[in-house]
């Protein structure tokens, strides 16, 4: 009997779980991970954190009868991995062997590297470990300051409202999340948190976290300001967590290298989720998605092909949808700017591909609760985003999968005044018909 | 201007008579549209499983759709509901 190893209790692990299990009802699985925890949603915890579902309600599948998968679990961190022994070793418990395995490590927050990121009250929002952190100091919590652009630094300000803290928001640019984000779009969401009375900073950034009694007290702004609070949360971005595969000698590049089957360098090895680097023969690029639903496609996909069978896995456009500071907000496809002021770390609920753009021209039009933008390429449309009314964000992305012939409407697009919602719409409803 | 398009068209949407059903690849699984469910159906399942919801209890009251922060869920007209009217 085949022995199937899973590293990580993540989307990417539990939807190979459920795959393994349906295509081999007696299939030997073993699932590995050092959250003990298990499987949760973790989009979900930004819910938590604003108080809008309890702690269980995170947990899939949790009650009894329910999709059980029958899968073996070790909670440990897997150390060291040995391609030509097929085996693991923990730091809990020993040696583990392998026919097929499969690494869906994630990926995990990076730290600001600056003095005084040890003292109590930093925070992040990665896993639901740091979550209860922050639920235990928010009692002692008057003010905090959170630094990072995207999705989790965003969350983490809301929550922190929603807590009742008082919210200095550090912003290293112009504007908030600049390399996915235009100005116009960036100052909707501004403008809902300052709303919300989160004090925003632009072009600041810490220089050090200061503290007394081994607590935080205060930051101190590269510009020498000093600002007082009592927890710093962090929401800069993420790394792949793929040390174990590059120091087991498999390629590597920011994540672990994939072919489109999810096969790494080694052949009984797979790789599937945040820490996947997967190469896409459409594009010739290899990237990783920061996302939900692609995981769980990836664990899906690897697993098939883990018991022998020869799927690829097909990049579908990389969509978001987003609640950020309560707009709702959907990016489809190729959209980014690619302006970015500092380190290049992926974030939380992202795609690589969002910045490849080929010739492209950007034609956007809104109001103060609605944008649009679109992504024209030659023929075809390479990306949108969509904020506030969501009407047109199902057959854009629709359309931008299929990749649709715009032509017949491509200068009606561009046109100063153009009509953009209604013109989409429009020619969407006659292709499909 | 026509974009935004009108709120109207959501709202009567959501109004209409029919099946929640899914779109599973918005889902993010995060419970909300099952934990404000008055009569507990577990509507996240259901978005995993990508299945409409065709609870007979389901009320359609339109808790889930409302609540869903990822706009998974929408009401379509059901199966049953257009083969009467054949
Ligand atoms: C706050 C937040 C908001 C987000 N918002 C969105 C969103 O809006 N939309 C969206 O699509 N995505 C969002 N994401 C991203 C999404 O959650 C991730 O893309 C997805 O969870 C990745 O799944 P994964 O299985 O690859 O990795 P993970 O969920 O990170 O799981 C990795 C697992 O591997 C384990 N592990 C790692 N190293 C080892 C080791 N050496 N040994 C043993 N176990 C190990 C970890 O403990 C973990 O269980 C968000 C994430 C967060 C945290
Ligand atoms: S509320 Fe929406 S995103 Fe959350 S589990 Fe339900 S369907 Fe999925
Ligand atoms: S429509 Fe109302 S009753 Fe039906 S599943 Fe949704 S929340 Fe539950």
């Amino acid at each position: 009997m085949t022995r199937y190893v899973l590293v990580g209790s993540g989307i990417a692990g539990f939807s190979a779980a459920e795959t393994l299990r349906t295509l081999d009802p007696q299939a030997d699985i073993l699932m590995v991970s050092d959250d003990p925890y298990g499987f949760y949603s973790r989009p979900g915890l930004a819910y938590y954190l604003t108080g809008e579902i309890p702690e269980k309600q995170l947990q899939l599948f949790s009650k009894k009868g329910k999709l059980n998968l029958e899968v073996k679990q070790i909670i440990a961190r897997v150390t060291n991995l040995d391609p030509i022994a097929h085996s693991l070793k923990t730091d809990r418990s020993g040696t583990l062997t392998y026919d097929r395995l499969l690494l869906a490590t994630g990926a995990s927050a990076v730290n600001l590297n600056i003095p005084g990121e040890n003292l109590r009250g930093t925070v992040k929002l990665d896993n639901l470990e740091d979550i209860r952190l922050i639920l235990s100091l928010v009692r002692h919590t008057r003010s905090a300051v959170v630094v990072g652009g995207g999705v989790v630094a965003v969350e983490l300000v809301e929550g922190l409202v929603a807590l009742g803290v008082k919210v200095h928001y550090f912003l290293r640019g112009e504007w908030f999340w600049p390399n996915v984000l235009g100005e116009a779009e960036a100052r909707m969401i501004e403008r809902h948190l300052a709303h919300d009375e989160v004090i925003l900073h632009h072009h600041t950034e810490i220089a050090e976290i200061l503290g007394k009694r081994d607590k935080v007290i205060g930051v101190r702004t590269t510009k020498g300001d000093v600002l007082r609070c009592d927890m710093v949360a962090v929401g800069i971005g993420v790394k792949p967590n793929k040390e174990v595969a590059q120091a087991a000698g498999l390629k590597t590049e920011r994540g672990i290298l994939a072919n489109e089957f999810l096969q790494t360098s080694d052949p009984d090895i797979f790789a599937a989720g945040d820490v996947a680097q997967i190469f896409d023969p459409r594009s010739g690029h290899s990237s990783i998605d920061n996302l939900w639903y692609p995981g769980r496609k990836q664990g899906r996909i690897a697993a098939m092909n883990m018991a022998g069978q020869k799927q690829v896995y097909k990049r579908t456009v990389a969509v978001n949808v987003l609640l950020l500071a309560g707009i709702m907000t959907t990016i489809i496809g190729a959209i980014g700017s690619g302006r970015d002021d500092g380190p290049a770390y992926t974030t939380r609920g992202s795609s690589e591909t969002w910045q490849q753009l080929p010739n492209t021209i950007a034609t956007e039009t809104g109001t103060d609760v609605s944008h649009l933008r679109l992504m024209v390429g030659e023929q075809i449309l390479l990306g949108a985003l969509v904020m506030g009314d969501q009407t047109i964000s199902r057959p854009l992305r629709d359309m931008i999968n299929a990749q649709v012939d715009i032509t017949p409407i491509k200068p009606q697009l561009l046109q100063s005044d153009a009509q953009l919602g209604q013109s989409v719409m429009d020619y969407w409803i006659k292709t499909k018909s | 201007m026509n974009f935004p398009l009108s709120h109207e068209t959501h709202h009567v949407q959501t109004l209409a008579t029919g099946h929640v059903v899914p779109e599973p690849e918005r889902c993010i699984q995060c419970g909300i549209c099952s934990f404000n469910c008055p009569i507990g159906i577990d509507v996240r399942l259901h978005a995993w499983l990508g299945k409409p919801v065709a609870d007979s209890y389901c009320l359609t009251c339109g808790e889930c759709v409302e609540r869903c922060p990822r706009g998974v869920l929408h009401f379509e007209k059901t199966g049953l509901f257009l083969e009467g009217k054949e």
